[in-house]
């Protein structure tokens, strides 16, 4: 009850920090989609490269956040951007890259060959295969490595609060050394809230990105 | 036109190995005609289809496809100026079927409309209704209508060459004697100079103006179905075509090739005698009354006549059955043998008298080598 009406008459600043919160994660994954994407049709034309790309971005994946932000101080500081928006972006961009690489470069190997012959045999070039053919029939796949990457990184960004970035997760951290259980569950709350209806928008845009005919044999059931 | 000579493929296996998949392979196919790559697994048929519009490199010989060597031609445009159906089909998921249509039209960047409108023209040609089938996805579609999309996708840019790789391989026995008279039917108007890969006998029999029998890389035989029928060159030949090899042909030979003359026929009208010398000037033992504009009626049977008088429409019988001149021969058999008989009259569309075939003519024709093809026919009217 109490957290409600803490939520009641917090709404604008709650509204501004979610804002802050989108915007890092937003920003950081349409730059990783920009990265990843590449990346991952690359190294499908180079086994060895494939296994070494993914090996790091799977490593990437291990290190716990807090370390990540800590190892980013030093670094940036020599820019003057040690902590703040620049780190928390950086560090959901790199988290970004696993989901996002791998499912590019698994939907795109697995084409179906009888496809990429066929369209070799029409005379299409690599790019107009890739662009025409082996990118629309990857975009689901690589979609739903999107939802992942966001998901997971909208509770990410919430510790990079620590860093001084802002977004929701500051709700979270002040609760915790303010022993304020109502910040604490109102940053929870918003954090967990905002987490599910991204999940939902991205599989609703997945499913408009899909060709009519693979919707239409799910639609089916 | 195609023409490969000396066009060989060797592939280097991972052990450090190599497999010979083609072996101085020289042929042409001339220009408007079908020729069928036939041979069992792995002789090389596909191969050397791929290599024709290089999706497999060739390792040494060359290509000429329609006046040009390949190797002066770049691969990208070569391709876009072959049409090319896998047997997968290989119609693209994301695209409607229009769209996979106009593949290639819009690759050559032609206009949009002029594109589209060929689509549905290409469709209405394999008897699908462009406005149910234009705007569906594949899956929408049953094999055999998606293999006929296969095909349209492929003559959508009007190309002079065709290559297909069993093309009717995935589709049930049915719709595929059926898409291949289709086929057949569309190519009488098209053209094109096709090369066809095929491990159908029959199916090769049926759509081949030529067949190039493969083994092991090598071209062992090239010729047309009814002289690799009549003449295989050695015993592998033989026992790929199978030991009914002779009955095959039936299929390939028309009734009016080994029907025989018009000229001894009676009206209702006739006298009987006439008819009765008739039969016996041209030594037959039946003789076919047709009506007054030339249409088969019926047919009297010399010992029937003998010894009667009158006008033949007092004495002839019904005939049991006919055939059409343009029937294989194949029908022709088996209608002799559902009515136990040695020989039927030939009509034309409108069931007008045409001639006669019998037993001994096909079994003649069957039997015949091109040394004793020469002897008359009518010599085999005497069943009759
Ligand atoms: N990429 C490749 N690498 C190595 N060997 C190959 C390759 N492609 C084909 N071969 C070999 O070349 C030979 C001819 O193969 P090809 O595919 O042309 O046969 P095919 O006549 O089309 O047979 P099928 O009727 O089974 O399709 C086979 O022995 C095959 O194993
Ligand atoms: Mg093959």
């Amino acid at each position: 009850m109490e957290t409600l009406v803490f939520i009641g008459q917090n709404l604008d600043v709650i509204l501004e920090r979610t804002l802050q919160h989108l915007s890092i994660v937003g920003v950081a994954i349409g730059l990783a989609i920009l990265t990843g994407v590449p990346i991952g049709i690359l190294i499908t034309l180079n086994q060895r490269a494939a296994d070494i790309v993914l090996y790091i971005a799977s490593i990437i994946v291990t290190i716990p956040s807090i370390a990540l932000f800590g190892l980013m101080i030093p670094v940036l500081s020599l820019i003057g951007q040690g902590v703040g928006y620049l780190p928390a972006v950086i560090a959901v961009l790199l988290y970004s890259q696993l989901p996002i690489i791998r499912n590019t470069y698994t939907a795109i190997s697995n084409v179906d060959p009888a496809l990429r012959e066929a369209a070799r045999g029409l005379g299409m070039t690599p790019m107009q295969r890739l662009r025409r053919v082996e990118i629309p029939l990857a975009i689901p796949v690589v979609m739903a490595g999107v939802r992942i990457a966001v998901v997971m990184n909208i509770g990410i960004t919430a510790i990079a609060a620590y860093i001084g970035a802002g977004g929701l997760g500051v709700y979270i951290s002040r609760g915790i050394s303010q022993s304020d259980p109502r910040q604490l569950i109102t940053g929870a709350l918003m954090v967990s809230l905002l987490a599910i209806v991204s999940d939902y928008a991205l599989l609703a845009l997945q499913k408009r990105l899909t060709p009519a005919s693979s919707s239409g044999a799910g639609a089916g059931h | 036109m195609i023409k490969l000579e000396k066009l060989s493929k060797v592939f280097e296996t991972p052990g450090g190995g190599s497999v010979i998949a083609a072996d101085q392979v020289s042929m042409e196919v001339p220009e408007g005609e079908i020729c069928v790559l036939l041979g069992p697994s792995g002789c090389g048929k596909t191969t050397t289809l791929k290599m024709i519009n290089g999706l497999i490199p060739k390792t040494s010989g060359s290509i000429w496809v329609a006046g040009r060597d390949t190797d002066t031609v770049d691969p990208v445009e070569l391709r876009r100026s072959i049409g090319y159906v896998i047997q997968q089909i290989g119609l693209f998921p994301n695209m409607t079927i229009e769209d996979n249509i106009c593949v290639v039209p819009d690759l050559l960047g032609w206009d949009r409309k002029k594109a589209r409108r060929r689509a549905g023209e290409l469709l209405e040609l394999v008897n699908l209704d462009p406005a149910i089938f234009l705007k569906r996805y594949p899956k929408e579609l049953s094999g055999g209508q998606q293999q006929r999309v296969g095909v349209i996708r492929a003559l959508a840019a009007d190309p002079p060459v065709l290559l297909m790789d069993e093309p009717f391989g995935a589709i049930d026995p049915i719709n595929r004697g059926v898409i291949q008279d289709e086929f057949l039917k569309m190519q009488k108007e098209l053209r094109k100079t096709i090369a066809f890969v095929s491990h159908d006998i029959d199916e090769a029999i049926k759509m081949g103006d030529r067949i190039a029998i493969f083994k092991d890389g090598h071209l062992v035989q090239y010729d047309s179905p009814d002289d690799l029928l009549a003449r295989p060159r050695n015993d592998f030949i033989a026992s790929f075509l199978g030991s009914d090899r002779t009955l095959k042909r039936l299929s390939l030979l028309k009734v009016s090739d080994v029907m025989l003359g018009d000229q001894v026929r009676v009206t209702a009208q006739d006298d009987v005698a006439r008819a009765r010398d008739m039969m016996q000037e041209a030594g037959h033992r039946n003789i076919v009354m047709v009506g007054p504009r030339g249409r088969a009626r019926g047919f009297l049977h010399l010992n029937d006549i003998r010894d009667v008088t009158g006008r033949v429409e007092e004495h002839f019988q019904a005939l049991p059955t006919t055939v059409n001149v343009d029937d294989d021969l194949r029908t022709a058999v088996s209608r002799m043998f559902r009515h136990d008989t040695t020989w039927l009259a030939c009509v034309d569309d409108d069931g007008f008298f045409k001639g006669f075939v019998t037993q001994r003519a096909i079994s003649h024709a069957l039997g015949a080598t091109y040394r004793d093809a020469a002897q008359p026919a009518e010599a085999f009217a005497e069943a009759l």
